[in-house]
């Protein structure tokens, strides 16, 4: 297995700028996500990984060496795919055990080594099986085996969930995981879906428009999202934004939120008046009777454990999720307060997260 | 008073039976949601109650008339589809217009007019309606497909996954407004869906479907806490109800016949062990952000337990588990009630 390094990696469709000045670092044995909207570089990113497609500029460096220019084959990495294409001829066996085969290994090594992946993977019991008659988890199992079996300096993959229902989704994701503990593997991994890679990675690459807006742990992106971008992009339900007009001075806890001061984690920088967002997760939203901050109830969405209830307030909606048991209904008129120490504040503007008691120390892209 | 009656519906395919004596009653203003995987048999239900396969047994009473042989045309029903079909040379008003437009309403144009632009409002497009319907976003295009069949007033709207063409976020906004529209309109609905967000968030009752048949029928919360059997227990929740065998609590008191535990995450109750009291290993933490999964090891058996962001316990910490609250299943896989 091998550390991965990208730098000052660009690519450019005619005028289009797909992927920007992107420098990155996937350590040996990380589980890497790049995560973004359809559109934002994070396919292209991976398929200058594998080789799929060359920078415009920059550089790739596998296991310490430049691999920048090298064919695709010519990489010691294996490529999963969303559409997870099988063999439709060949048995489970014969499967897994092909790219073997195509490199010309002794045929006891690769009886050996398909057996060692499926006891990884946990599939023993299918090998003798025509592809055909598999599920679809256990299709994505094969196609995965395919992909270990080679034993490669790393994994990628594009999307390999995409086309499974959320619940199954899920399911794999654990797996997959699951399967990365045991393995270890440096491991690139591309999605639009922010709970796979919130679930799976162990650092994330939040891609918009060609540049990486933030780089950390999944925990770090969701606490401390770097822009409002980000924050907007992780979570479900997403952050709720309320809009107000107010200067910070250095060190200062609390902001001026339409006539009421909203206690904030202190300021470590100073912002002369201009258009402020400040960043609630719906967790932090407490309904409160007491406080200032008045809205009415628009919806309310059961779902087990918690439920979500969503208000309209002059600021705009805000959705609160709260226990279950929490009696709420259509039409009620409530308050509702934060948890302040929680709280990000963004320059509109430019969409950058404030420095403050809880962002310090945030990665900015 | 109930609008659409099902009673006994079967409908096979060749071999397979897709609906399996299903009887529904639907109450005017209700939101039924259907929920199964993919081959559980809601979406021929739908089409059956649409007109568009016709059963091999049972009947269907729409507003007390039996349209159980009637052609889709002459039910009093609308459809919306997966995918938003709009006629992509008209404009958002014109693809509103249309289904009014039908020389058997005869509707002056006054009329139709005002009912466009009412629905347009409700699902918020009218700032789009002199747009071509094709430049318009895949969830303005939805909503135009919904308004199209809003701007009927049938006795039931079917509808078959609506959103899940849709990407999560956009979802998640027209799912609370789909929710809100069908109550200012307090119209009847039958929604087909794979979603559990979905059928939770929207429904009033919740029918489960598996393999053709109907095997619960009730209210969100009812099918959450008091499932009937594994399958409803493990239809709602995420992540999924842990299953364990009776024997991995001994202290446990179990009704009689009982054989399988079943424990949503929220109910284990989860200390650091440091001695002989743990009786698992957590081998996996996941932080998604509001909360935690804590992915624990009972000597074989996986379990997945919720936990606050700051609950403090890592990789390879040593734990004791202890069950709140269980549903008891026996080895069929029924529910066992103590």
């Amino acid at each position: 297995m091998a550390e991965i390094k990208v730098n000052n990696l660009q690519k450019n469709f005619g005028d289009f700028v797909a992927v920007k000045d992107s420098s990155f670092t996937v350590k040996d044995g990380d589980f890497f996500c790049l995560l973004g909207p359809s559109g934002c570089g994070k396919t292209t990113t991976l398929r200058m990984i594998a080789g799929l497609e060359l920078p415009t500029a920059g550089e790739i460096m596998l296991g310490g060496n430049n691999v920048t220019f090298n064919r695709a084959s010519e990489r010691d990495i294996a490529f999963v795919f969303q559409l997870f294409a099988l063999y439709p001829h060949m048995n489970v066996r014969e499967n897994i055990g092909f790219p073997l085969k195509c490199d010309g290994v002794a045929r006891d090594e690769i009886r050996r080594r398909v057996e060692e992946t499926a006891q990884i993977l946990r599939i023993t019991e299918l090998l003798n099986k025509p592809v055909s008659s598999l599920s679809g988890g256990d299709r994505q199992r094969v196609a995965l085996g395919r992909a270990i079996v080679r034993k490669p300096l790393a994994f990628l993959m594009d999307e390999p969930l995409g086309a499974l229902d959320s619940e199954f989704r899920h399911v794999m994701c654990g797996e997959l995981r699951a399967l990365h503990n045991r393995l270890k593997a440096t491991t690139v991994y591309v999605t639009h879906d922010q709970l796979e890679a919130m679930s799976m990675a162990d650092t994330i690459a939040v891609m918009n428009q060609g540049v990486i807006e933030q780089l950390a742990s999944p925990r770090e992106i969701y606490e401390r999202p770097a822009s409002l971008f980000v924050a907007d992009f992780i979570g479900s339900p997403a952050m709720n934004f309320l809009d107000t007009r107010a200067s910070l001075s250095l060190g200062s806890d609390s902001l001026m939120f339409d006539g009421v001061n909203v206690k904030i984690p202190s300021a470590r920088e100073a912002i002369i008046e201009s258009d402020l967002v400040l960043g609630v997760r719906p967790e932090h939203v407490k309904l409160d009777e007491s406080s200032a901050i008045r809205g009415e109830v628009f919806g309310v969405e059961y779902l087990g454990t918690t439920q979500v209830i969503t208000i309209t307030t002059k600021h705009g909606m805000v959705r609160a999720r709260v226990d279950a048991n929490r009696k709420a209904a259509i039409g009620d008129h409530v308050g509702l307060s934060f948890n302040s120490e929680k709280l990000s504040v963004f320059d509109k503007a430019s969409g950058r997260a404030l420095r403050s008691a809880l962002h310090e120390g945030a990665i900015h892209g | 008073m109930a609008e659409v009656v099902l009673s006994g519906l079967s409908k096979s395919f060749g071999a397979t039976r897709a609906v399996d004596d299903v009887s529904i009653s639907i109450g005017d203003g209700e939101f039924i949601v259907l929920l199964g995987p993919t081959g559980a048999g809601k979406t021929t239900l739908l089409r059956l109650v649409a007109g568009l396969e016709q059963p091999d047994q049972g009947a269907i009473t729409i507003h007390g008339l039996d349209a159980t042989k009637a052609a889709p045309a002459e039910r009093d029903v609308a459809f919306v589809f997966q995918q938003y079909s709009l006629y992509p040379h008209l404009t958002v008003y014109e693809n509103l217009a249309f289904p009014l437009r039908s020389p058997i309403r005869g509707l002056s144009e006054a009329e139709i007019d005002s009912k466009v632009r009412e629905i347009a409002k409700l699902v918020r497009i009218d700032d789009k309606l002199q747009n071509q319907s094709t430049r318009l976003s895949g969830g303005q295009m939805q909503r135009v497909a919904i308004a199209r069949a809003l701007v009927r007033s049938p006795s039931i709207y079917l509808m078959d996954e609506p959103l899940s063409s849709l990407d999560a976020k956009l979802r998640g906004d027209l799912r609370i407004e789909l929710k809100r529209i069908q109550r200012d309109l307090g119209a009847t609905i039958l929604y087909v869906t794979h979603d559990q967000i979905e059928a939770m968030t929207l429904a009033t009752r919740i029918g489960v479907m598996d393999r053709g048949r109907l095997v619960q029928m009730g209210t969100p919360r009812d099918i959450y806490t008091d499932p009937v059997n594994m399958y409803v227990a493990s239809r709602l929740g995420m992540p999924a109800i842990n299953f364990v065998p009776l024997n991995r609590f001994p202290s446990m008191a179990a009704p009689r016949g009982a054989s399988v535990m079943g424990l949503r995450t929220e109910h284990l109750s989860i200390e650091k062990s440091n001695g002989a009291d743990g009786n698992g290993l957590v081998t996996w933490v996941e932080h998604l952000g509001d909360q935690n999964h804590l992915h624990i090891d009972m000597g074989g058996q996986d379990v997945v337990v919720l936990s606050p962001p700051d609950s403090g316990l890592e990789k390879g910490d040593k734990v004791h588990l202890t069950p709140l609250a269980p549903l008891f299943f026996d080895v069929d896989g029924q529910r066992v009630r103590g």
